[in-house]
């Protein structure tokens, strides 16, 4: 009976939501009415009719040559920032293969359940609450005050703003899924990935891109979120990775032991995802194609991110002999996280600059984060909020204008550092308080003997693979000391193999 | 009667079977198996971590033979099996068991005339 009362509950708080949105949404329903166009073809206009089609449609050019407002103009504006908004969207599945392809066959369903959800969780909850503290009328620089149920009306622009904004924050909340993968219980996710949406980063987002933010006042840049984006998600992620603890045999006695992902090419195909839809992240932060930047743009981005995986290679294959594939797909985004705040001012070469350190900084990083024992499956704190960090730094560098190596001497680079430091200061204290706050309540982390089984068949009842293929792929496990009950099926040709050997 | 159990590498099956088919033997169940034997398997690398991969996959072959048949078979095995002229670590072993019974299921014959 307890489970039908509960659905019971959940029906009518849908369905008091679903009227709570109809009332909010009357006012704009009207207003689509009374701007209905009438659905008349070229032919069937009268003259009159095609001279203002004409006149809406036309460029207009001020005394300096300048283009400015007219129809088409701006719905290419609108256009641009959808498409880009679309291919950010994409970056959702980059994320779920990168995620899976890195950690074990039977945690697979889980990931996948996570990254859809957080997405979903996260689209409302920004509409709702976090658009509106990030963009609304600003209190003091530090938060803003309306737009709740954001609602644009007939602005198309608008709308498009806030598809954009929307991808944006749900990349941010996506990340901490990674670094958390393979042990945190999934209604403790949800309800993370909630506060992040909410709190963490629309009110750093807020302090950087709200026109009246403070630390956009004080001449801080971060174009399209190295900081705002993924530093607050690796740091976020940080926090996360240090209230869960590492998972099960990852940390023996002295012994840092490797817990291999269960498909290699999936991660792969992911960063290849992620990377095509950053050309909808950095490109599209434009908002406007006038000018034509967004090809610059582009070009810095990809640029970076090819030297970024050069530089993980590199780097790999001195320290470890061999061309590491995880860490150079690590160092592919690396590079893009490191250019994603400065590909608006940074002249290609030190965008190649920009991206080749940061390839470096991401295995340093990873290596480093994992002797310190926190545990982060597939290096998104290193990849996310290293180097979104680096990648801010870089822009005081680097910047054309201002930046120290181009002429511009140290004060771009201070801001540039304060802000890094106040994104930290902000997104890890809120982050832990908020996982140390589930931790205590709903719980945060799944039993030992849910983690030894799989997440897949105890969160969500089923396996993402033939159950052979989840056991098999798990017998890996007990071989790098992790004491799961797959190691159970595992032992038994282990024992043959010995008895082959002493026959 | 015998029963040959043969562990081979899998890249040395085709070779194996074709070697097998040479001297008319044309009796074979294989399985997938795994197992290590005294290099307990092999090393592989993670995210800079070196971690032991100790089952290594073989193929494990079942061939029952008539007695006439045992020597031609096992040279087969061996012939195919081996990788490189001289052979290298990994490439298996072969057992062979006294062979109790056979029996063919459709038509009921038993010993040597079911195999």
């Amino acid at each position: 009976m307890k489970p039908m009362r509960t659905l019971a509950w959940m029906s009518l708080l849908i369905g008091g939501f679903s009227l709570a949105t109809v009332f909010d949404g009357g006012a704009s329903w009207a207003h689509a009415e009374n701007v209905e166009v009438k659905a008349v073809t070229w032919g069937q206009m009268t003259v009159d009719e095609k001279l203002d089609a004409l006149q809406a449609s036309a460029l207009k050019l001020d005394e300096s040559g300048a283009v400015s407002g007219s129809g088409i103009y701006v719905d290419s504006d609108v256009l641009w920032v959808c498409l880009a908004a679309f291919l950010v969207f994409f970056m959702q599945a980059g994320f779920a293969m990168v995620e899976t392809g890195f950690t074990r066959a039977k945690n697979a369903c889980n990931i996948i359940m996570k990254n859809l959800m957080d997405f979903c969780l996260g689209t409302l909850a920004f509409w709702i609450v976090g658009f509106a503290l990030m963009f609304g009328v600003s209190y003091h620089g530090w938060f803003g005050t309306s737009g709740f149920f954001y609602d644009a009306g007939n602005n198309s622009f608008d709308w498009a703003f806030l598809l954009f904004q929307t991808v944006f924050c749900a990349t941010a909340a996506t990340i901490v899924s990674g670094a958390m993968a393979e042990r945190t219980k999934f209604i403790g996710y949800l309800a993370y990935t909630v506060a992040i949406t909410v709190i963490v980063y629309p009110i750093f987002g807020g302090w950087v891109w709200n026109g009246a933010g403070w630390l956009a006042g004080l001449g801080f840049r971060d174009f399209a979120g190295s900081t705002v984006v993924h530093s607050v998600g690796g740091w976020a992620a940080l926090a996360g990775a240090i209230v869960l603890g590492p998972r099960m045999g990852k940390y023996v006695g002295k012994e840092i032991k490797a817990i291999p992902g269960h498909n290699i090419p999936i991660a792969a195909l992911g960063v290849f995802i992620l990377w095509f839809g950053w050309f909808g992240f950095n490109p599209g932060s434009t908002t406007a194609i006038g000018g034509g930047d967004f090809a610059l743009i582009a070009v810095a981005t990809n640029i970076s991110g090819a030297a970024g995986a050069l530089g993980a290679m590199i780097c790999s294959w001195i320290c470890f002999k061999k061309p590491d594939i995880s860490f150079t797909l690590n160092g592919a985004l690396a590079g893009l996280v490191a250019i994603t705040a400065g590909c608006n001012c940074i002249s290609v070469p030190y965008a190649a600059l920009t991206g080749l350190l940061a390839g470096f900084l991401v295995v340093g990083a990873c290596v480093l984060i994992d002797r310190l024992r926190v545990d982060d499956p597939v290096g998104a704190i290193s990849v996310h909020g290293v180097c979104g960090a680096w990648g801010t730094l870089a822009v005081g560098l680097f910047a054309g204008d201002a930046g120290l190596f181009c002429g511009g001497g140290l004060g771009l680079l201070g801001t540039q550092a304060l802000g890094v430091a106040v994104a930290f200061l902000w997104a890890f204290p809120a982050s832990m308080g908020i996982f140390l706050a589930i931790k205590a309540t709903i719980g945060l982390r799944v039993s030992p003997e849910e983690e030894a089984e799989g997440l897949d068949l105890i969160e969500h009842g089923i396996h993402a693979y033939p159950p052979s293929i989840v056991t098999v792929t798990g017998a890996v496990a007990p071989a790098a000391g992790v004491p799961t009950s797959f190691a159970l099926p595992a032992a038994a040709p282990g024992a043959a193999g010995v008895a082959l050997e002493s026959a | 009667m015998k029963l040959i159990i043969a562990v081979i590498q899998p890249n040395r099956l085709e070779a194996v079977k074709a070697a097998l088919a040479e001297v008319e033997v044309f009796r074979l169940t294989v399985m997938d198996v795994q197992g290590f034997g005294r290099q307990r398997g092999h090393t592989e690398m993670y995210r800079g971590h070196e971690f032991t991969v100790n089952l290594v996959r073989k193929v494990q072959l079942t061939i029952a033979v008539n007695d006439a048949f045992l020597q031609p078979t096992v040279d087969a095995i061996i012939k195919g099996g081996r990788t490189g002229p001289d052979g290298a670590i990994g490439d298996g072993k072969i057992m062979i068991l006294p062979l109790e019974e056979c029996i063919r299921i459709r038509t009921g014959e038993r010993g040597g005339a079911a195999i």
